[in-house]
């Protein structure tokens, strides 16, 4: 089972995921944004940072690196691809998952640590997320006000496209539409969220919740290989 | 700009510093960004042509953004 994780210019989080794979027993490499391929990977991480220095809007400019058509045809085969925080913000701005990230509604860079509550268990992202289970995970975003016009907001909700809500008692950070923290797209391969599982994935740092999803992630990948990833 | 009924929470920080200039006339304050360019075309209509497709598929985000394109002298 081999891991890539993608690095744009100003991703900053692409080591803490490879380690977050290993920890859940994959390999995992780095992959160079102007590449075409994924160099076998079986699944994709889109971490955390500030692609591009975030200019025009966090995850614009990304979204056109040679790499992203390689996710692109990756996740239209099946594959899975996961984004945490700004990877979410160019999973956004790709279309790959449903709406935007605006700037946070206290205008704030809000980091600190946050309750999530699971709202999807059956996903790839969460299979292995014990039933009733709340994670705890920090943020750190500028832009992370998850924001979707009506009717498609509700659209999302019947769908089931929510699979992470903030909740109690740290509550909804950043003024997201329904505390939302993470989506996953209609054909639920390609997950969004704005919490960072890397950063919460060993008891040294304060939380191995994150650990859950990195766990689910590549069990699932596992089960469901999608053949021979460009 | 970003569009109509999206929480504007730039426009909302600039309009809490009114008080302290004494101006209380103005309201509603939205902060957009204004992005300038030049570019190569036969004449007005071809250049519009390709800026619109720059501005709806890289320089705003239709989601939530609007924009409009304003020739230059």
């Amino acid at each position: 089972m081999k891991v890539g994780v993608v690095v744009f210019p100003g991703s900053n989080c692409d080591r803490d995921a490879v380690h977050g794979a290993q920890l859940a027993g994959a390999q995992a490499e780095l992959l160079w944004h102007e590449d075409s391929d994924l160099h076998g990977a079986d699944l994709v991480i889109l971490p955390g940072g500030f692609a591009y220095g975030d200019y025009l809007r966090a995850g614009a400019l990304a979204r056109f690196s040679p790499i992203m058509g390689a996710v692109r045809d990756h996740a239209a085969r099946g594959g899975l691809v996961l984004g945490i925080c700004n990877g979410f913000q160019v999973l956004a701005e790709a279309g790959l998952v449903p709406g935007a990230l605006l700037r946070n509604a206290s205008l704030r860079f809000e980091h600190r640590w946050v309750r999530l509550t699971v709202e999807r268990r059956d996903t790839p992202f969460t299979a292995a997320v014990p039933a009733g289970r709340t994670l705890r995970m920090p943020i750190a975003h500028g832009e992370g006000c998850y924001f979707l016009p009506e009717p498609e907001l509700a659209d999302l909700e019947a769908r089931g496209g929510v699979v992470f809500r903030y909740a109690a008692p740290e509550g909804n950070p950043n003024g997201s539409a329904h505390d939302i923290a993470g989506v996953i797209d209609a054909g639920g391969r390609v997950c969004g969220l704005m919490p960072h599982p890397e950063r919460a994935a060993d008891q040294l740092l304060g939380s191995d919740d994150g650990l859950l999803l990195f766990r689910s992630l590549i069990e699932s990948a596992a089960a469901t290989p999608v053949g021979a990833a460009g | 700009m970003p569009r109509d009924g999206i929480l504007d929470p730039q426009g909302r920080a600039v309009e809490s510093a009114l008080p302290h200039l004494g101006i209380e006339q103005v309201y509603a304050i939205r902060v957009g960004r204004r992005i300038e360019l030049s570019v190569e075309a036969a004449d007005q209509p071809a250049a519009r042509v390709i800026v619109e497709r720059l501005a709806a598929e890289l320089l705003a985000n239709p989601l939530i953004e609007s924009w409009a394109i304003e020739v230059l002298p």
